[in-house]
């Protein structure tokens, strides 16, 4: 056997659906969240936050707050690290404020005190100074000649001249000539579009416990990434990486908000002033106001077309606000929007810009759905004004492997075309839709990650396995890494027990975001499997005093490779590990590297929306994911990723946006005011997996946890426009919105 | 040679170039030359950038091989959600 041979057919455990390792402690309530921890002596803590959308802090005085009878310590930025540069400085500056409060809800103090009750007490008791300075919130005025300068100093080289000082960054790619393209088009059309900044809505808050001791130190938390916890942390306090251990709680969901920090570094500073554990818990409002939602956005999006449905030319300006730190993800915006499409002309133009608002994290394919939201509006618009079939207009227009794509490279084999072709023989595109309902349709793209990779797979004596992976579960990787470890020691599923290592246990990993786990880990795991079956095989033929190389792995088994290998009765697994203290020592599997062979992901939607042109409200009748999986370990989990990333867009898309008072402080910082779908706004989201295999996994494996919300924006509002009659520019599509399209239709 | 592809927005630190000519042989001398010859570019490449080689997107190794005839992209650092 060689040991590094791609497997893609033949399966017996990858490709099951087998039962998710963490369902039954989830659903019982033993699963350990990052509140749940607990420890001896625990204080409580509480974070003092800014009311102000910008404002100087002239002074704060805590003395009345570290007089309360329970309160054992209070912070502020004093007790952090100075010296900071660059990005860790920006992760301080939006942990604990310096100089000023550049949102509301920026914290500027935090107290450790005995009970929850007395922490917040003393909260109220740290007096703030503020000078409050104007403000501003939406991307299109902070670009605007008279917008405060909120951070000066802060943009790179990449920033035309001339620009506000809120611009911060810089992105153009693109290639041919636009303005060529266009005078070959029968039809172009230019238009703006608009998107509010959305949460990630995660059902769990942010929640830690840090215990620190002499120059060293604990910390449990729920977080997409402990290795980036203890590296940005340490940097915070001041302690070498090593010396802190982190460990990864269960974690109630995270869509990439998870991937930064925000209350971790403020726990570990107050266990270092109290020298006692503190834990600290997100309340909702805290979580809407101080952690990362995404971008808003602007957006002028001028395609053109033939009257055969060609697209001759794109071009697109992105202006994407992310809140007051750099770090607006606009170059995935503009290099994702005309991903789908094979253009000769294209061209795209992304700018970073500062606004009062909470520093913006990742969110499921950062910056991506927008653009789709854009382009896909345009082309549907396109389709519609020249007569032609949308479905059929995108697959003459795709992207396939060959061409090249509209951020350079040439792509490699990608899914694209499948997913089209399985929309076009899906029943849901050629059903009637019914007076007062409209479809839509949209293709989405997202590039998918590699990163560092560290996995550890252990043999116990009674042939069953211990694997130790590094990447937080977010989306069921546990199940699926079992799976492909099973498939490679040819031992059943039940017999591998997955374990998320702490930080002190495996090399480092990389965040699990970029939907990377189920390729990078999983990649990661079926190496340290072959490794060990590498032993196992090495065991077998010391015992039979034969050549390594003569000994095949099958089904859990050694068997000599063929009859010149010899005559002997194969060995099963456990016979092999019983023995293996004698035979060599304990039987372990590594892997240590960063695989670089992520494959892209693409997906097309069909949506169907009926609206109430008398309310304005709108209900997603029929829904249908298309996506390219390359190989779909466990396939539940895979339409589990793809009804996900289209209930959070339809969320984005009818009903979800932050609001902010003329006084710049967000004005619906509760679930009943922020309202996210739930199950009774749903049709049941229908599922294709399309497999195309990515050349750069073992099994084919491309990551799938983005994909699924790149086009339901776009398809969402094709739908709505459809059903509406007229083209919704403004995202959310909320029944006011509507309305307001509806009136100035009629009204001209 | 490698031919090395720039996205536009780096002509400005590459003589207007978007097409930048460097000896290398796997990316990290991609990298290296490419500030050799262009250090206007050196602060983007420190910040951080991902080279498509050939197709595929090496978002970190600097060892990945890259041979003269390969089609060679710098693009943006790659992260995600």
């Amino acid at each position: 056997m060689a040991f590094d041979e791609v497997k893609t057919v033949d399966f017996k455990v990858v490709g099951q659906r087998v039962k998710r390792p963490d369902g039954m402690d989830k659903v019982t309530g033993k699963a350990k969240f990052g509140a749940d921890v607990v420890a001896p002596g625990m204080l409580h803590a509480a974070i003092v936050r800014s009311p102000h959308a910008h404002a100087r802090i002239v002074k704060i005085d805590t003395s009345k707050a570290e007089a309360l009878k329970g309160v054992k310590g209070v912070v502020t930025r004093a007790d952090f690290a100075e010296g900071l540069s660059g990005g860790n400085l920006d992760v301080l500056e939006n942990v604990m404020a310096g100089e000023k409060a550049l949102y509301d809800g920026h914290a500027v103090a935090a107290v450790a005190a005995i009970s929850p009750l007395i922490a917040r007490d003393a909260m109220k008791l740290v007096e703030v100074e503020y000078e409050i300075l104007p403000h501003v919130t939406d991307v299109d005025k902070a670009m605007g000649a008279d917008a405060p300068v909120i951070r000066a100093g802060t943009a790179d080289k990449t920033v035309p001249e001339g620009m506000h000082a809120n611009v911060v960054r810089y992105h153009e790619s693109g290639h041919g000539d636009v303005d060529a393209g266009f005078a070959e088009a029968d039809l172009v059309i230019e238009d703006s579009f608009k998107t509010e900044a959305t949460h990630q809505g995660y059902i769990e808050p942010h929640a830690c416990l840090a215990s620190m001791g002499e120059g060293n130190g604990d910390l449990w938390c729920c977080t997409q990434g402990h290795w980036n916890v203890q590296k940005l942390c340490a940097a915070m306090l001041g302690l070498e990486q090593s010396q802190l251990r982190v460990t990864a709680s269960e974690i109630g969901g995270g869509f990439g908000g998870k991937t930064a920090v925000f209350i971790e570094p403020v726990a570990l500073a107050l266990s270092r002033k109290t020298n006692r554990p503190v834990k600290l818990v997100m309340s909702r409002s805290e979580v809407f106001r101080a952690t990362g939602p995404t971008s808003s956005t602007s957006m002028d999006i001028k395609i053109g077309m033939k009257k055969d449905g060609t697209i001759t030319a794109g071009q697109g300006t992105f202006r994407l606000q992310g809140g007051a730190f750099p770090g607006a993800p606009m170059e995935f915006t503009a290099m994702c929007a005309f991903a789908p499409y094979n253009l000769k002309h294209v061209k795209q133009m992304g700018f970073d810009v500062l606004a009062n608002r909470p520093k913006q994290a990742a969110y499921r394919a950062p910056g991506s759905p927008m653009a789709a939201f854009a382009v896909e509006s345009v082309i549907d618009e396109l389709c519609k004004q020249l007569g032609l079939d949308p479905l059929e207009v995108r697959l003459k227009n795709a992207s396939a492997q060959g061409t090249k794509a509209s951020f350079g490279p040439t792509w490699d084999r990608i899914g694209l075309v499948e997913t089209l072709e399985a929309a076009k023989a899906h029943p849901h595109y050629s059903a009637p839709t019914k007076a007062g309902q409209g479809r839509g349709i949209s293709c989405g793209f997202w590039f998918n990650h590699g990163g560092e990779t560290s996995v550890t797979l252990a043999l116990s004596e009674d042939g069953t396995a211990q694997l130790s992976v590094g990447t937080p579960d977010i989306g069921g990787s546990r199940a699926s890494m079992a799976q492909m470890a099973a498939e490679e020691l040819g031992i059943p599923y039940e017999n591998v027990r997955t374990t998320i290592a702490d930080t002190a246990t495996l090399g480092y990993n990389e965040v699990s975001h970029g939907s990377r786990v189920t390729y990078a880990s999983g990649l990661a795991t079926i190496k340290a499997a072959r490794n060990a079956v590498k032993i196992l095989c090495g065991r077998a033929a010391a015992k039979w005093g034969i050549d390594e190389d003569a000994v095949v792995w099958e089904d859990g088994f050694a068997k000599p490779s063929g009859p010149n290998a010899g005559e002997f009765d194969p060995i099963p697994i456990d016979k092999l590990t019983q023995s293996m203290g004698r035979t060599g020592g304990p039987i372990v599997g590594h892997f240590e590297a960063t695989p670089e062979g992520a494959g892209v992901s693409f997906a097309t939607h069909i949506v169907d929306a009926e609206v109430d042109k008398e309310t304005g409200q709108t209900k997603i009748v029929r829904y249908t994911v298309i996506q390219d999986a390359g190989k779909a370990i466990n396939p539940a989990y895979v339409e589990g990723q793809f009804q996900g990333g289209a209930v959070q867009g339809i969320g984005w898309a009818l009903n979800e946006e932050y609001i902010y008072g003329e006084d710049g402080r967000l004005q619906n910082d509760l679930f009943l005011d922020y309202r996210i779908p739930v199950a009774s706004d749903l049709p049941m989201i229908d599922t294709v997996i399309v497999e195309v295999p990515n050349p750069g996994h073992p099994y084919g494996v491309r990551g799938v946890g983005e994909t699924s919300i790149c086009p339901p924006l776009a398809a969402i509002a094709n739908a709505v426009s459809a059903a509406a009659g007229v083209r919704l520019k403004e995202l959310p599509m909320s029944p006011p919105r509507i309305l307001a399209a509806l009136d100035k239709q009629a009204n001209g | 040679m490698v031919e090395v592809n720039l996205w536009s927005g780096l002509r400005a630190f590459a003589d207007g170039k978007d097409v930048v000519e460097v000896d290398a042989k796997n990316v990290g001398e991609v990298l290296r030359g490419l500030v050799e010859l262009h250090p206007g570019l050196e602060d983007v490449i420190e910040a951080g950038v991902s080279v498509a080689v050939d197709g595929k997107v090496i978002a970190s190794g600097l060892m990945e091989e890259v041979m003269p005839d390969s089609e060679v992209y710098l693009m943006q650092q790659l992260k995600g959600g």
